[in-house]
């Protein structure tokens, strides 16, 4: 006699159900979105970029010829000095942010307490927020004056005063993902360590920033790709004037600056808009580079 | 309470008198009394939450990890009130820990145990090598990991992990060594291993070894306190604890296995 097959009663479909199925094509569509309108700028961008490239663009005067001269009766397309400017702006922004903001980050996370800690992100926070515009500002009205009088050069708009407020601008950002990286570390491996009797520094030094060195070498990255697409304050403190750098009291012109400043005087369509639009493509490919890099990092199964 | 008769005429190493301890308001150890002399394990047994860990944190001031944590009494280790301890890292140094669940920091094994003596200056390699194969060998752990040195210590097996952890807490020349229940994550074999190199480091060191397993207490300590809810019933020579030679007749109930 075979056996009576069970009837299975459990399995139905309850509301739970039916909800989480909603929410999922809700979220899919949310995140599609989202992706959709990313490739969407991605494809506007190269059309117009990739117009130039192809038709008018001389690679070994574009990267070779510091001489960006789109209105001239023999327009030249040279964009070295300006990717000379944003590298020099850019690199003097990182040596200028990643002590304040590394300390900063050590000082929050392993040494300060209680109030004071909670104090200080919020304060970091703030700083975060500052709009580029009020660091450009700053740039201008005092870091200019104070150039010119400290160093006694005739203008204070140049590198210098672009890369510190741009490094001043990046540290707040560096220093909350820094201090991150540094939250992560647990707690139980500096318990351990200093039940070793081992000192709060050599605690930090030893253990802590080891452990951390892949997220913060990631926010050293994510605040050079900052620095790399600032705009309005390096447009107010760079001084805005085509030149190779060989100083860092030059003023230089970024290549941020020069399509926040050009594009609007174009006609669209016209050779110069879409060279602009060049530019344009090389921010966007750096800085993909850069993010791509940082990500790569943290997620990077490189111990040892 | 017990008095061991025998030991009455050494300086004990540790010398605890009236040690409560708190959490903000909340007394969660109280009136504990006892000398450890060296050369000896001293068991601590009792049930969860009765105090066990919070009293070893005292010992070597890591009540500083959590700020609400205070105690009152006298804890003297070394000859010195531990209040009194100008160099706090110092008193760390000269008391090693064993947590209950193996913490390898996030380095190789030969650095997780070279660490300590780097901190404290050595530098040579040879000295360091030499340093970490005879705390490896006395963790009984060596022999297992001696051609893979270099490999991160969080990819051993949590009983080799643990074993790495004592060997780690021995690289800083510990005068005293506290341990946790340390076989809560750790297999029976390996738990007879590191009970045989703790009976070794006995005559190195002074052996504080918390522990829920009474037998285990029975194998190891000379002597051996009962805490209970966060009181400390009394303390005595093991063997009289397993003969029912004792005071309270809660530390009977609890070492016959009969307790809540
Ligand atoms: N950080 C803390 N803050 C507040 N109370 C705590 C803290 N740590 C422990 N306690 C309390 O102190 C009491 C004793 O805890 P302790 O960890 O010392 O017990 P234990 O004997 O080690 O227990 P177990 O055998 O489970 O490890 C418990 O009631 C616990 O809730
Ligand atoms: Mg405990």
């Amino acid at each position: 006699m075979t056996p009576k097959p069970l009837k299975n009663t459990s399995d139905t479909l309850d509301f739970a159900w039916y909800l989480d199925k909603a929410v999922e094509k809700l979220v899919f569509l949310g995140g599609i979105s989202g992706i959709i309108f990313i490739v969407g700028i991605f494809i506007f961008v190269f059309k117009e970029g990739l117009g130039f490239i192809i038709a008018n663009m001389d690679i070994a005067e574009f990267f070779g010829n510091p001489a960006w001269r789109p209105t001239s009766d023999e327009p030249t397309y040279g964009a070295l000095a300006l990717i000379a400017g944003t590298a020099s702006v850019t690199g003097l922004a990182v040596l200028t942010a990643v002590p304040f903001s590394i300390g900063s980050a050590i000082y929050i996370s392993e040494f300060s307490t209680g109030r004071t800690q909670e104090f200080l992100k919020i304060l970091i926070e703030l700083l975060a927020a500052i709009p580029s515009v009020v660091w450009g500002f700053i740039g201008l009205s005092i870091m200019n004056p104070l150039i010119i009088d400290l160093f006694n050069v005739p203008i204070g708009l140049n590198v210098l005063n672009a890369g510190v407020i741009l490094g001043l601008m990046a540290a707040p950002i560096m220093t909350t993902i820094a201090e991150d990286a540094l939250k992560a570390v647990p707690d139980q491996y500096r318990e351990a360590a200093e039940a070793l009797g081992a000192t709060k520094w050599q605690v930090t030094f030893n253990v802590v920033l080891p452990a951390a060195k892949k997220g913060l070498m990631s926010a050293v990255l994510l605040g050079v790709g900052r620095g790399f697409g600032e705009t309005m304050a390096v447009l107010m403190a760079s001084g805005h004037s085509i030149h190779l750098p060989t100083s860092p009291f030059d003023s230089v012109r970024a290549l941020t600056a020069t399509i926040a400043a050009e594009l609007g005087e174009t006609a669209i369509g016209s050779e110069h808009y879409r060279a602009l639009f060049t530019l344009g493509i090389l921010l966007f490919i750096v800085t993909f580079f850069i993010n791509l890099t940082a990500d790569i990092i943290v997620r990077g199964k490189g111990d040892r | 309470m017990v008095e061991s008769n025998e030991k009455s005429d050494k300086t004990p190493k540790l010398s605890i008198k009236d040690l409560s301890i708190f959490y903000g308001k909340e007394k969660v150890l109280s009136n504990v009394s006892f000398d450890i002399f060296e050369n000896e394990i001293f068991g601590i047994i009792g049930p969860a939450n009765s105090g066990k860990t919070s009293f070893l944190r005292i010992l070597n001031r890591m009540d500083t990890f959590v700020p609400e944590m205070r105690f009152e009494g006298e804890v003297v280790f070394d000859g010195k009130n531990i209040m009194e301890w100008r160099n706090l890292y110092a008193l760390r140094r000269s008391i090693g820990v064993v947590f209950p669940l193996p913490v390898g920091l996030p380095m190789s094994i030969y650095e997780n145990v070279a660490l300590s003596p780097r901190l404290r200056g050595i530098r040579s390699k040879g000295e360091l090598d030499s340093i970490v194969e005879r705390c490896l060998r006395r963790a009984a752990l060596w022999d297992e990991v001696k051609d893979r040195l270099n490999v991160l210590g969080s990819l051993l097996s949590g009983g080799q992990q643990q074993r790495l952890t004592i060997a780690r807490a021995l690289s800083q020349e510990p005068k005293m060594l506290l341990l946790d229940e340390f076989s809560i994550a750790v297999d029976p074999v390996t738990t007879m291993k590191i009970e045989d190199a703790l009976k070794d480091l006995r005559n190195e060191m002074t052996i504080i070894l918390v522990t829920n397993l009474v037998q285990q207490a029975r194998r190891l300590a000379n002597r051996t306190a009962f805490f209970l809810m966060g009181e400390f019933i009394e303390e005595g020579n093991t063997e009289d604890f397993f003969t029912g030679n004792v005071q309270d007749p809660r530390t009977r109930q609890y070492v016959q296995g009969r307790f809540g």
